[in-house]
């Protein structure tokens, strides 16, 4: 039996009885998951590979879609709807729920033009309120005083780090009310990986955090709440310290204390 | 003899042979570059820019129709070829994928790569010279966009699938339409690529000669009209060269020259392009 943490502030998302099929899979890589998602603070995502982490994170922003054929069940509950219905409009979901990816993805185009595409594609054009926007958006991701001399330049010149900056920068330049990140540092240095740890603490004060890290140190510093993920199963969801010291499942401790995965 | 020393030996010999053949390769290439520029420099003059075809023994003829004509051709060929083709190369990378209608069409535009140019030509006689009745600019330039769409066909389906899922997925994630993830990041991901497809396609038909036999024709004369028969340089200096007379044998030098200039300058800035691209 899973054991779910009861939060009692509000919820940013409300996973519940969720099960996600991929195309021609005999069996659901997720199934019947029930996980609240509180609001304004860091949800982990922890557990060994193939367990579904990246198949659940891909779920809140409809990601799956892209490739047809798919099946998902269940309900997904995000600012009083579910997501998962037919009808749901998903240009404007994914403007609500923006996604970091594990490999910084910046844009063959300038700085400034990544930072400003989610906003142009909303049909922003003044010219003002873009340099504005794409001003802050940088400062908070901590990169403005690198780039601002090269705003010109091509994103694909900046280091591994900064890109991924860049990405976020990106991904909050057009306000969502929750972000998404699959393992965004695995790919960068340690100075670069406490760079966006950094940025992720801050950043809960404006919008819902899921992240997905096989960094369980990392899940304990940058995380308020933790869920332990096993064979497509949410095993247990807890405050990240309580989860950490004394999990109430067998197999999170099991997981925790190095014993698999 | 040793195993070892047998097989060094062979080693030896087969190393002598493959350079030995690249070198003969290779000599024979530049021999005819070498007689090309020669023979093609010396027929160089400014009269070429400035007089269209005349008679054998005229003092005032030159290759300006078939110059104008040539140009008209292969950029009304490549203002029909390269949308086609890169529409077409992008359905095949971005809606097709794996699909079989996507696999059929990779195959017939394989096939029609390797086709005979002369076919292609005869293709266009029956479907456009016959029914209108004479021989026309348009004949000729769908003859060469035909040619082209499968090489920039091919190319751009190749140098778009290149561009990683993950840049798209991004550009979704972050509220984009799939055209706008595709004008936006998929073809500036890919750009010099299709760029150099388009170059290389634009080559290859610029140097044909038999798809325009029967469908530009040609005139010696200038001409800008779109309807009627057109001089191509291709036509021209194989009219030229296969006529017995010696000033008319110049100008197809000359012609042989300058049409090899361009589609080895058209080649050297598809790679650079690449190059560029790649360097990034
Ligand atoms: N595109 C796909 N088609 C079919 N099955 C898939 C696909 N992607 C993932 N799976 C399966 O779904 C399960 C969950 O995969 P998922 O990528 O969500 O794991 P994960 O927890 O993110 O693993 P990792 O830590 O290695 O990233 C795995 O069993 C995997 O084989
Ligand atoms: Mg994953």
């Amino acid at each position: 039996m899973a054991s779910i943490i009861d939060i009692k502030e509000e919820c940013a998302l409300n996973v519940r009885d969720f099960e996600f099929t991929y195309k021609g899979a005999s069996a659901p890589s997720l199934k019947k998951v029930t996980m609240p998602i509180a609001k304004n603070s860091v949800t982990a995502l922890i557990g060994p590979s193939g367990c579904g982490k990246t198949t659940l994170l891909r779920s809140f922003n409809r990601m799956h879609d892209l490739y047809p054929g798919n099946t998902y069940n269940g309900e997904i509950e995000f600012e009083g709807r579910n997501i998962l219905g037919a009808k749901e409009d998903l240009i404007h979901l994914r403007t609500k729920i923006g996604m970091i990816f594990q490999k910084p993805t910046a844009f063959p185009m300038s700085i400034f033009d990544n930072v400003a595409y989610g906003m142009r594609l909303q049909g922003i054009k003044n010219k003002t309120e873009l340099n504005d926007r794409v001003e802050k958006a940088l400062q908070d991701a901590a990169l403005w005083k690198e780039v601002k001399d090269r705003l010109k330049n091509d994103a694909n010149g900046l280091s591994g780090g900064q890109q991924q900056r860049l990405c976020i920068a990106r991904a909050i330049a057009v306000e969502p009310e929750v972000l998404l990140f699959d393992e965004p540092t695995s790919a960068l240095d340690p100075i670069s990986t406490q760079g966006i740890e950094k940025l992720v603490i801050e950043l809960k004060e404006r919008v819902s955090i899921i992240i997905v890290t096989h960094n369980m140190q990392q899940a304990a510093r940058v995380s308020d709440y933790t869920g332990f993920m096993y064979l497509g199963e949410l095993i247990e969801l807890g405050h990240t310290e309580e989860l950490f010291v004394t999990p109430k499942e067998k197999l999170t401790q099991e997981y925790i204390t190095g014993k698999f995965g | 003899m040793t195993a070892t020393q047998k097989r060094i030996i062979i080693n030896r010999l087969a190393l002598a042979f493959s350079t030995l053949s690249a070198v003969i390769a290779l000599a024979f290439l530049f021999w005819i570059l070498a007689v090309l520029v020669m023979k093609g420099v010396d027929a160089l003059n400014w009269n070429i820019f400035i007089y269209e075809g005349s008679p054998p023994g005229y003092e005032d003829s030159g290759l300006k129709h078939a110059l104008i004509g040539q140009l008209i051709l292969v950029g009304l060929a490549t203002l029909i070829g390269v949308p086609l083709g890169i529409m077409a190369g992008t359905y095949l990378s971005e809606y097709g994928k794996s699909s079989n209608l996507a696999h059929v069409i990779r195959d017939i535009s394989d096939i029609m790569m390797s086709a005979p140019s002369i076919v292609i030509g005869a293709f266009v006689y029956a479907i456009v010279v016959m029914p209108m009745g004479h021989f026309s600019a348009w004949a000729g330039a769908i003859a060469l966009a035909i040619i082209m769409i499968p090489i920039i066909l091919r190319t751009t389906d190749d140098m778009l699938q290149l561009v990683p899922g993950t840049l798209r997925e991004a550009a979704f994630a972050l509220g984009a339409p799939k055209y706008k993830v595709i004008l936006d990041v998929v073809y500036r991901g890919a750009k010099a690529g299709i760029l150099t497809g388009v170059l290389l396609g634009i080559a290859r038909v610029a140097g044909e000669t038999a798809p325009l036999l029967f469908t530009s024709f040609n005139d010696n004369f200038f001409t800008t009209d779109l309807n009627e028969a057109m001089p191509s340089l291709t036509v021209t200096m194989f009219n030229y060269a296969i006529s017995p007379y010696d000033d008319w044998q110049q100008l197809g030098w000359a012609a042989a020259f300058i049409l090899s200039m361009f589609i080895l300058g058209l080649n050297i800035l598809g790679r650079l392009i690449l190059l560029a691209g790649k360097r990034k």
